[in-house]
């Protein structure tokens, strides 16, 4: 193909756009509608499962060292503990660091176990956090077996739980996303049908006066592609603004923590990236797909 | 120019329309296609673009073989062949210059080429203030006159015409004979399907007709032959 014959075919799926122009509000408004609905609820998915994410960072294991343990058995467990593959972090906690944080976390009652500060009833401890928090149970189970280790703790029943439910989330909210994108491609794919349908007529003469299938192909695709991305502008807007918003406020979530929204920068020019991607595939597939039908003359 | 042997046609309803053609036409001949409704005259036509394939039987086109034309190489025939319709056949968001100027911009020509050739034939056609029109907004007569500028634009060496008065009164049906007249004057083919009395008797061509899938006459400066 002549690149002149390239810019003709851009030039006239343009032109079709305003040829066309009830069909194209049609296809746009299709668009727009899907892909708002498409991108909000990825919007929501992808914060839940930064959520999840935040939650299960937070899981740690806390290794107690056995009482007997002098200092070199206590530093052969952390060796040991290293040198587990999974483990991403371990940080060794004498037993007067874990009075005080125990008394810390008493608040106002705490100095009743001041006392205990000269005899001290608690164990050395090492705080390990492993590379995938999935591992936790699994890589619990090994340092448990390792020679002077007292007791392996990381919240055995809610940490299954908590994981447990993130998997059940974030299956459920992966095939919803499926879904609803199957179903925009098929509402939006259908409505470029009808108006394709439309000049079924237009596309015989063309095949009539000589062209190839190429040749009729190339402007629906300028076209689809043209639709795609004219539908996908307003829920770009909306949704930038409607995120921007919701980060800049504060609300009752932030008094948890773990409750944060995923940035504005980079995770909302992401997500418009993503919505301009689908707008202007399903826009090409949908034209081409329906094009593919009148060729056959 | 055109050489049919044995040509049969049935189609996939059962309808039989052609039942052994052969026929001879020579390029720079002007030649009426005539027969009663249904004898087989459309499919005849049909067969020389390739809008429908024969059952049986050989045909020749500008020198190439249609029975092994294979159908990615069928658009690449068409441009050499011009086709007029009774319907006219044109886009109806395109404007008439851009109607005619797609007969050109298949072929890959330059815009600068293209702007000239389309002007030129305009002109022709005596439609050269109407550039701009849409095919809704002229009369019948000059939507023919800008399928026939469409179809000769890449000076194709054959003209076929399918009734192209069959829509058009009188009057305007002898102006586009002229404008047709004056194409086969330079040297193109015609092969036109008529009903036309008037037009065959009056402007003597050679004359084929087709009765029940068979060419029961061909005559030189030939008539109608037919009461209406």
């Amino acid at each position: 193909m002549k690149f002149r014959t390239f810019k003709r075919h851009f030039r006239e799926g343009s032109k079709n756009i305003w040829r066309n122009s009830w069909m194209t509000i049609a296809s746009i408004g299709a668009v727009t509608t899907t892909l708002l609905l498409v991108g909000a609820f990825l919007a929501l998915m992808l914060n839940l499962n930064h959520v999840a994410d935040n939650l299960e960072e937070d899981v740690q294991i806390k290794v107690l060292v056995d009482l007997t343990a002098d200092d070199k058995e206590i530093e052969a467990v952390g060796e040991q503990i290293k040198d587990i593959a999974e483990v991403d972090t371990v940080d060794f906690s004498t037993k007067e660091e874990e009075l005080r944080s125990l008394v810390d976390s008493m608040g106002e009652e705490g100095g009743a176990w001041e006392l205990y500060e000269q005899d001290n009833p608690l164990n050395n401890a090492y705080i390990v956090k492993t590379t995938d928090p999935q591992d936790t149970m699994k890589i619990a189970g090994e340092i448990e077996k390792i020679d002077k280790v007292e007791k392996v703790n990381y919240g055995q029943d809610v940490v299954q739980n908590l994981f447990q439910f993130n998997e059940y989330a974030r299956n459920i909210g992966l095939v919803l996303i499926f879904a609803l994108v199957f179903t925009a491609i098929f509402l939006i794919s259908n409505t470029i049908k009808i108006t394709i349908m439309a000049r079924s007529k237009e596309i015989g003469i063309m095949k009539l006066v000589g062209a190839t299938n190429w040749f009729i192909r190339w402007p629906f695709f300028v076209e689809g592609l043209l639709l795609g991305v004219l539908g996908s502008i307003l829920p770009i807007i909306i949704l930038l603004t409607g995120y921007y918003y919701l980060d800049n406020s504060t609300t009752a979530l932030d008094q948890f923590s773990f409750m944060t929204l995923l940035d504005f920068h980079p995770f909302a020019w992401q997500l418009a990236g993503l919505i301009l991607l689908i707008g202007a595939a399903i826009g090409v597939w949908g034209s081409v797909m329906s094009v593919r039908k009148f060729l056959k003359v | 120019m055109i050489v049919m042997q044995d040509i049969y046609k049935t189609y996939a309803n059962g309808v039989t329309a052609l039942n052994g053609i052969n026929v001879n036409i020579d390029q720079g001949e002007f030649v009426y296609v005539v027969g009663p409704s249904g004898a087989g005259k459309s499919t005849f036509i049909k067969l020389i673009f390739q809008e429908v394939k024969p059952t049986k039987g050989s045909i020749m086109v500008n020198d190439k073989d249609l029975t092994t034309l294979k159908s990615k190489h069928i658009p690449f025939l068409r441009r050499d062949i011009g086709v007029v319709y009774q319907d006219f056949k044109l886009l109806p968001k395109f404007t008439v210059y851009e109607n005619i100027a797609f007969a050109l911009e298949v072929l890959e020509e330059s815009p600068r080429n293209i702007r000239r050739r389309v002007m030129e034939v305009l002109d022709q056609v005596g439609l050269k203030n109407k550039a701009r029109f849409i095919p809704d907004e002229l009369s019948g007569g000059e939507q023919q006159r800008v399928s026939i500028a469409r179809a000769i634009v890449n000076h194709p060496k054959l003209l076929i015409a399918d009734e192209p008065t069959g829509n058009l009164d009188p009057e305007t049906s002898w102006e586009i004979m002229r404008v047709l007249e004056s194409i086969n004057a330079t040297g193109t083919t015609i092969l036109m399907a008529t009903h036309s009395k008037e037009i065959v008797n009056t402007i003597k061509k050679r004359v084929i007709a087709i009765e029940d899938g068979l060419i029961v006459r061909d005559e030189h400066r030939g008539e109608y032959g037919y009461e209406i």
